[in-house]
């Protein structure tokens, strides 16, 4: 897929940004002591505040203030020691305030950036508007009963990061490289879970089309993705559907659209004429953000390493190649995972051990890094025993394959089954001298000059020892023996 | 002396003494809210609760124990305030068979302080008005009227039922909340003293919300000290909002008899007007007389941006009262008319359950909200209002207090209100600059208008300097010697 689409007409390039919704991890909601614990019975979860009960009066949570603060520091935006809190307007019966408190012209972090790499190892670097902080709305269940529909208020007041991308990204794929990096930025903090399935993260996405080169058009925004894969198909859906608007001539109406999943495509919400009219005002129970220095200053000081230092402390000081850098930082989890098995050893061994069998394997299994029936120091152990030539690198697949499968260590599936390397000479000779003996035409044409026999040799020493002779001493020992 | 006549400060006086109960203090008012049922200052009695609370209160005494502020005073609560377990309404339909079940913390406070809840008093719509005419409830009534004349009277609003409860001896004390002068106006009214305190002083949690940043909770009563007792019972810090002040509350009552010789007192030339009445301008020089004469020394100062002041009212709490009145729709508590739908059924249950001048208010402030207006009407009326807070900030630079008359005229008949909207928000002009200001501000009855009705002086004060405008309050009370008493109470 590329970044341009070509129409009858001529090209046309995506211009798509992104407000990605994330939950700010912290014990209890924005503006109440409720806790935010997901998965509870419906409506356990609720104070007199997030119910919009008379004469409530929200109280600012410091601790999603805090996460703000680290999320902005974690995205380079510039930390705002005044902002204001507004409310928005609308009537919703999941809404029980009749409005939501938000931040719309103060928001706390604005002018943000984060870098993406692509496939090809490209980097790009997309900028962000800001970052505000502001309430969750509750939940309409509407297959309950047939004749009502009921509100589950949990969630209601929950914190949330409405981080605005710039109108940087021009292609689905750099769209969904964004949220990767965004949401891997946001677990590296803790301040959001990015958990896309269970809603934690959600995605609100701006696209229009343009004649490379030229103004902005028309977007749409198409409202509420919660998966990156459903975002890159309605981007492109929507392009298409843009596109073929364009190319007959006509205009694309601005306009708030929805992702039917099913079906693959988008439709319309309301129409900018729908549009509400949210009447923001600053919230009257609520004094203006004011931060110290200090604070900002100690967040900062806590700050754990980011998925772009650690990748580029990965290449530079491990000689890692760009892409498994960036395989090995996209997860913290995983990260450090592949520096405690790294420590003191062959950091590129262990760094294909991990993308290439070990990820593999948990693929498979559908199990993340954190549920590794191979923990770390098992796997190091592993990697000692290829490092001091006790096996080859072969025989360590499969002793890793039952690794993963029994949890038992290297050591021991090695003992247990004999798979110990044969590393003594004599005994390399005698398999050698029994090859040899057997297959004395094939000595023959070799010795008149079919060196390519040489591999067929080595194969068959192998499969003679029974695959633990060393491979480099076969190989040497052969050589002596067949040129002699 | 009949229990239901005493002060506060009396009544605590024999209740501390033993030479009466709380109990027969309660009993007596009870019988007083039977029998004068038709000022309709109550919209909930609650008699029971009130002779529990009031054995409660003896058995503490009895202990040795209970040395509140309040310890034993039956006290009436505005019904804006949520009180746990007990009707609260807004005077609203739309709050109909609403029982909260948290108590706000001013009148959590004032329990924690001894005093008896009596019930929950008549007021304007979710505060909205100045004559008690537009609560769901009725009209509260004045217990004052006119000389030769039966018609009855309003007790101003929105703490109308606040103060006809405490003007006709049904009640020591009552509570109200002040958006505009909802105190104040009908502390003027009714002869009742009524302080309106610093924003910020006390607590707004648990108080319905009519405009979050004008709204303050204050008492009102039958003396500047039941005033000053009251309200110490009622102010403090609370976490649980956050533009409550975290400011120590004194004690108001110590230093009310401290006198106003030395300290200057404002005159604000902005408040007279060629419409004013003969008899609101007499009152008023009387007044600074009144002052003068126990030396205080008096200046005209100027408030330049006065005139702006209702007109930017009008505009701002409007436009918070549009935002806070969203939550009544039907969905979780109070009114809901069934409908077919949504929509319809948040417009039918709107439409049954506010009265005009909450609608009114609701599509001024939608308005002044809009996109393409917010700049010209909301933004532009919160410049005016830090305009007019520095005016008060430049001449308490020189002076220690401001006298105002209170009101530009007394008590109108029921039935014969002011014929528009805007002539009834007028009754606000002296009172509104103070809110907008968030300072503290006091009506102190000061004498009778030639028809016999009550009229009050108002005195304001700078912030968290509730102590001098109680001082001064307590100068013309003196002066004054006026008998709060309207005739038949």
């Amino acid at each position: 897929m590329a970044n341009t689409i070509e129409g009858a007409t001529g090209t046309w390039e995506y211009v798509i940004g992104l407000e990605v919704h994330a939950q700010i991890i912290s014990n209890s909601k924005l503006f109440s002591g409720a806790s935010t614990e997901f998965g509870s019975e419906p409506n356990t979860q609720v104070s007199p505040v997030d119910a919009g009960m008379p004469g409530m009066l929200p109280v600012i949570n410091m601790t999603c203030i805090e996460q703000a603060v680290k999320t902005g520091l974690a995205i380079e935006g510039t930390i705002n020691r005044y902002s204001v809190f507004d409310r928005k307007n609308y009537f919703y019966p999941d809404l029980p305030q009749g409005y939501q408190i938000s931040q719309f012209k103060q928001p706390i972090v604005s002018e943000g950036r984060l870098v993406i790499e692509m496939e090809d190892g490209s980097e790009k670097v997309i900028g962000i508007e800001r970052l505000h902080v502001e309430q969750d709305a509750g939940k309409s269940l509407h297959d309950q009963d047939p004749g009502h529909s009921y509100v589950d208020l949990n969630r209601s007041g929950v914190g949330l990061m409405e981080i605005v991308s710039k109108p940087d990204l021009r292609s689905p794929e750099e769209a969904a490289a964004y949220v990767r990096k965004l949401r891997s930025i946001l677990r590296y903090v803790e301040t959001c879970d990015g958990n896309m399935q269970d809603g934690s993260m959600r995605v609100d996405a701006n696209v229009s089309m343009r004649r490379p080169g030229e103004e902005y058009g028309t977007r749409c925004e198409i409202k509420n993705l919660n998966s990156v894969r459903f975002m890159s198909r309605a981007l492109e859906y929507e392009a298409l559907r843009q596109v073929d608007i364009l190319e007959a001539g006509g205009k694309v109406a601005q306009e708030t659209r929805l992702f039917d999943v099913g079906r693959g495509e988008t439709r319309s919400m309301r129409s900018k004429e729908e549009a509400h009219d949210y009447r923001y005002f600053p919230d009257p129970d609520l004094l203006p953000l004011r931060l110290e220095q200090e604070l900002i200053n100690g967040i900062a000081a806590s700050m754990p390493e980011l998925p772009d230092a650690k990748r580029h402390r990965f290449m530079a000081d491990f000689g890692l190649s760009p892409y498994d850098a960036s395989v090995l930082v996209a997860e913290k989890e995983n990260a450090d995972f592949y520096e405690a098995v790294a420590e003191g050893r062959d950091k590129k061994l262990a760094a294909n051990w991990l993308i290439s069998e070990l990820f593999g394997l948990l693929n498979k299994a559908g199990k993340g890094i954190e549920d590794s029936p191979v923990s770390a120091p098992a796997l190091g152990e592993l990697l000692d025993l290829i490092s001091d030539d006790t096996i080859s690198g072969r025989t360590a697949k499969e002793i890793f394959a039952e690794m993963f499968e029994t949890g038992k260590a290297a050591g021991v599936i090695v003992e247990e089954k004999g798979l110990k390397q044969v590393t003594d000479t004599g005994a390399i000779e005698a398999v050698i001298d029994e090859v040899m003996a057997r297959e004395t035409q094939k000595v023959e044409e070799y010795r008149s000059g079919k060196d390519k026999l040489f591999g067929f040799f080595v194969g068959q020493v192998m499969k003679a020892s029974g695959g633990k002779a060393n491979p480099k001493m076969v190989n040497e020992v052969l050589k002596t023996k067949l040129d002699g | 002396m009949t229990p239901t006549d005493l002060t506060i400060a009396q009544a605590r006086d024999l209740l501390a003494k033993g030479e009466i109960s709380s109990m027969e203090l309660v009993e007596a008012h009870i019988d007083a809210m039977e029998s004068n049922r038709e000022l309709n200052a109550y919209i909930t009695e609650t008699p029971e609760k009130a002779l529990a609370m009031a054995q409660d209160s003896d058995a503490r005494r009895a202990k040795g124990e209970g040395n509140g502020l309040l310890e034993g005073i039956p006290v009436a609560i505005k019904d804006l305030f949520c009180t746990a377990d007990t009707l609260t309404t807004a005077g609203s339909h739309i709050l109909d068979g609403f029982k909260p079940f948290y108590e706000s913390t001013v009148t959590t406070n004032m329990w924690r302080e001894g005093a008896v809840m009596l019930g929950k008093t008549n007021l304007d719509e979710f505060a909205m008005g100045s004559s008690n005419l537009t609560s769901y409830h009725g009209p509260a009534i004045n217990p004052w009227k006119a000389r030769g004349d039966n018609r009855s009277r309003v007790p101003g609003g929105s703490s109308g039922g606040s103060a006809s409860a405490v003007a006709g001896r049904l009640a020591l004390g009552a509570t109200g909340t002040d958006t505009g002068g909802s105190i104040r106006q009908p502390a003027a009214f009714t002869g009742t003293v009524g302080i309106k305190p610093t924003y910020g002083r006390c607590s707004r949690w648990g108080i319905v919300a009519f405009a979050s940043s004008l709204d303050q909770a204050g008492p009102m009563t039958r003396s500047v000290r039941d005033a000053a007792i009251m309200l110490r019972a009622m102010a403090g810090h609370d976490p649980k909002d956050s533009t409550s002040a975290d400011v120590a509350v004194p004690d108001f009552e110590a230093g009310l008899d401290k006198g106003v010789k030395g300290m200057t007192i404002g005159i604000p030339k902005e408040y007279r007007s060629d419409a004013m009445a003969p008899e609101i301008e007499a009152l008023w020089q009387q007044g600074i007389k009144w002052l003068e004469e126990q030396g205080a020394r008096t200046v005209e100062i100027s408030l330049p941006h006065t005139k702006y002041a209702l007109p930017a009212y009008y505009i701002v709490a409007p436009a918070e009262a549009s935002s806070n009145l969203s939550r009544y729709d039907g969905v979780k508590y109070g009114l809901r008319v069934e409908a077919d739908d949504l929509l319809s059924m948040y417009e039918k249950t709107r439409a049954a359950g506010f009265g005009d001048e909450v609608k009114r208010r609701i599509l001024i402030g939608t308005y002044v909200l809009s996109a393409g207006y917010y700049d010209a009407y909301y933004l532009k009326a919160q410049k005016v209002r830090t305009r007019i807070a520095e005016d008060f900030r430049h001449v308490f630079g020189h002076v220690d207090a401001i006298l105002t008359p209170a009101t530009p005229s007394a008590a109108f008949p029921v039935d014969e209100p002011p014929s528009d909207p805007v002539e009834m928000y007028l009754l606000d002009t002296f009172t509104v600059p103070v809110n907008l200001a968030g300072l503290p501000g006091m009506v102190v009855p000061a004498g009778l208008s030639g028809a016999g009705l009550p009229l009050g002086l108002q005195v304001i004060g700078k912030a968290f300097d509730e102590e001098t405008v109680l001082r001064v309050g307590r100068a013309i009370e003196q002066a004054a010697d006026f008998d709060g008493r309207p005739e038949g109470y």
